[in-house]
């Protein structure tokens, strides 16, 4: 109770010194081991060294407590037998010892550590110029997709185009043509003519909008008072076509585009002998009322045109002077493509028709004239001139006179119309200035298949039924209108119009409608189906006094006539359903 | 020249108000009305125009427009569409 007790810890407690000893128990391995050394060592080295004090003692208790005496205490013990008197020469300064092993061991170790410096960080960037960014933004439609397919068609179809001329020139000069083209074309870029395609579109549509009510009268209009007017019927005025440079000529010849129904050319001209002045071709389309499509002008008054059939942008024209020419619609001068002349043989009086034939067997384009010379002519286009063959010469019979020195002059007769078989090709009609009808053909050149004595006057147009093979109709000044049979002599119907006729046409639905207009400015319709004497229709159609109607024709898909006057008015008129009636 | 004739014609026409021309970017090249009615007309129209031939060429790609016409109350607006212009006339269809 009395005795100190060695308390392990206070807290007041302040450590002056604390050695770590490294002693090791005599008796153990390690404590002999050394004592052997050191005893080695002893023997070498004469001075008496306390080599037993060994150091290396293993203290677990690191931390000296207590006080001072207990410190000594524990010292003295851990030496173990470690003699007292050693423990004084503990101060003496510790002998050389032999470099010993240290022994690393788990209890014992030594950290170190060192640390380099550390390099000052330093920051450096660059930075490039950024791309050039663009925004675009396109939407892929599925026509823009296809726009690129035909595109790329189209160019792989070029090259393919020029892999085949060989010649390595012909190349170049394609690229120099190409190159020109591109500058050329760039030059054009503001050239106005861009839009001309837009503009003619805009035209129609604005005299669509203007003649609006014509419009829906020409397609759906009927006439409801048919019904109760007792088979009658009537004409309903359409568009009236005009042009101021036409004004003072009268139409002489109209005729329909066999390609396109709504395209008709007039031919202007004048029928009066004194006053022969201009002559004009106008093509007017009904989608355009105000304003011809196609004008051509040509010094002499033009007597007849016909289109071909199967190049619908040909057409041949007779003129007054006696000419005959072919215009080319699709190329672009306002002067005929082939003329002829004095040399090749034009014809002396005025050509009152022509008519475009088949093809002859080298495919050359010819065509017919008939004219007031007397001659009937074949004209064919070969290797771009226009050569001519007298087909006929219409010898009036029983007129040959004793010319001077034994000569026999024929006289001849005028024709002024003629018209071919739609089925037999070599037939054909021929009306004449005396009122004769010859029926001829293609083959016999001097002799006539017959005549008819139609009329007191002239023949003016002649026209084979376009369904009844063996009939044909004839108009005259005389003021009457025939339908023969051209097997039987006598006509088979002749109707009186009270003035003379201009024109008659059969019309191209039935083939019992015909139409006929006369100089007192009325047109007359009759279907002899329905009343084989009167006409079903009898309509003024313009001023009688001040103008005559010249020419008639029926359009061969719609229901219009087109009428020209002597003023140069070209007026279309629709035809009432009484009027329209098809054959059974 | 005969384009000239043409628009010369359809200006003096019966009924029509207006003549413009305008180019594929909606810049009018030629004009008869004033400067900023034009250049209205021409960014309205020309964009309704590009809508109308999407339209028509989503449905069928080998179909295209060929003509618009816009009939209001007062007038029509007649517009024809070319590859690289565009031809707008006003008319007043009924008088």
């Amino acid at each position: 109770k009395r005795a100190y007790k060695p308390v392990s810890y206070v807290d007041q407690m302040a450590i002056h010194f604390s050695l770590n000893g490294n002693m090791i128990p005599k008796d153990s391995d390690e404590g002999r081991r050394q004592s052997i050394r050191l005893s080695i060592a002893a023997e070498k080295a004469p001075v008496e060294t306390s080599a037993v004090t060994s150091e290396e003692a293993e203290i677990k208790d690191e931390e000296s407590t207590g006080d001072t005496q207990a410190a000594e205490e524990e010292e003295a013990e851990g030496s173990g037998t470690a003699e007292v008197t050693e423990a004084a020469e503990v101060e003496e300064p510790p002998p050389p010892r032999v470099k010993e092993q240290k022994l690393a061991n788990q209890f014992n170790f030594i950290e170190r550590a060192s640390r380099t410096l550390n390099n000052p960080m330093r920051e450096r960037a660059c930075q490039s110029e950024p791309t050039p960014c663009k925004d675009f933004s396109a939407t892929a439609n599925q026509w823009k997709i296809y726009d690129a397919y035909v595109e790329e068609l189209q160019k792989m179809e070029r090259s393919k185009e020029k892999e085949k001329p060989k010649a390595q020139i012909a190349k170049k000069e394609e690229e120099k043509k190409k190159g020109r083209k591109l500058t050329s074309l760039e030059l054009q870029s503001d050239d106005i003519t861009k839009i001309s395609k837009a503009a003619k579109i805009m035209e129609r549509m604005v005299n669509q909008n203007t003649f609006d009510d014509i419009a829906q009268d020409f397609k759906y209009f009927e006439d409801a008072s048919d019904e109760y007017r007792d088979q009658q019927g009537t004409l309903l005025p359409l568009w009236k076509f005009q042009y101021d440079k036409t004004k003072r000529l009268a139409v002489t010849a109209i005729s329909w585009n066999p390609k396109y129904k709504d395209l008709f050319a007039v031919g202007y001209g004048s029928y009066d002998f004194m006053k022969q002045g201009q002559g004009m071709l106008l093509l007017y389309t009904m989608k355009n009322p105000s304003f011809p499509e196609y004008v051509f002008s040509s010094e002499s008054g033009i007597m007849c045109l016909d289109f071909h059939n199967d190049h619908p942008y040909l057409m041949a024209v007779g003129f007054y002077d006696g000419n005959v020419a072919i215009y080319n619609l699709k190329k672009a001068t306002s002067q005929p493509s082939y003329k002829s002349s004095a040399k090749s043989g034009k014809h002396t009086e005025p050509v009152w028709q022509v008519k475009w034939q088949k093809d002859d067997m080298d495919n050359n384009l010819n065509f017919f004239s008939v004219s007031s010379d007397g001659r009937i002519v074949s004209w064919t286009l070969v290797k771009n001139e226009l050569v001519h063959t007298d087909v006929i010469k219409l010898s009036v019979e029983g007129t040959t006179m004793q010319g001077p020195e034994g000569l026999q002059l024929q006289t001849l007769g005028c024709g002024t119309s003629f018209d071919f078989h739609k089925k037999i090709d070599y037939l054909f009609l021929v009306g004449t200035e005396e009122g004769k009808i010859y029926k001829c053909s293609k083959c016999y050149s001097s002799q006539f298949l017959d005549v008819f004595e139609a009329h007191h006057m002239a023949v003016d147009s002649v026209s084979w039924n376009p369904y009844h093979l063996k009939v044909f109709i004839s108009c005259s000044s005389d003021w009457t209108v025939k339908i023969w049979d051209h097997t039987i002599k006598t006509p088979m119907f002749i109707y009186d119009l009270n003035s003379a006729v201009g024109d008659v046409a059969w019309s191209p639905y039935s083939s019992t409608v015909f139409a006929a207009v006369t100089t007192d400015g009325k047109a007359h319709v009759f279907d002899l189906s329905i009343n084989k004497y009167e006409a079903l229709c009898t309509q003024l159609v313009v001023a009688k006094k001040k103008n005559k109607i010249t020419h008639i024709q029926f359009n061969p898909v719609y229901p219009v006539v087109i009428i020209g006057d002597e003023r140069g008015h070209v007026t279309s008129l629709k035809l009432s359903p009484n009027l329209r009636k098809m054959p059974k | 020249a005969e384009v000239e004739e043409t628009l010369k014609r359809i200006q003096a026409h019966k009924g029509v108000i207006a003549t413009m021309v305008i180019n594929a970017e909606g810049i009018p090249i030629r004009t008869t009305l004033d400067n900023s009615t034009t250049v209205q007309y021409a960014g309205l129209l020309h964009q309704l125009t590009m809508k109308a031939r999407s339209t028509v060429r989503d449905i069928d790609p080998q179909n295209d427009l060929t003509f618009l016409r816009i009939r209001s109350k007062k007038h029509e607006i007649m517009i024809a569409p070319d590859k690289e212009y565009l031809l707008i006339v006003i008319q007043n269809p009924c008088e």
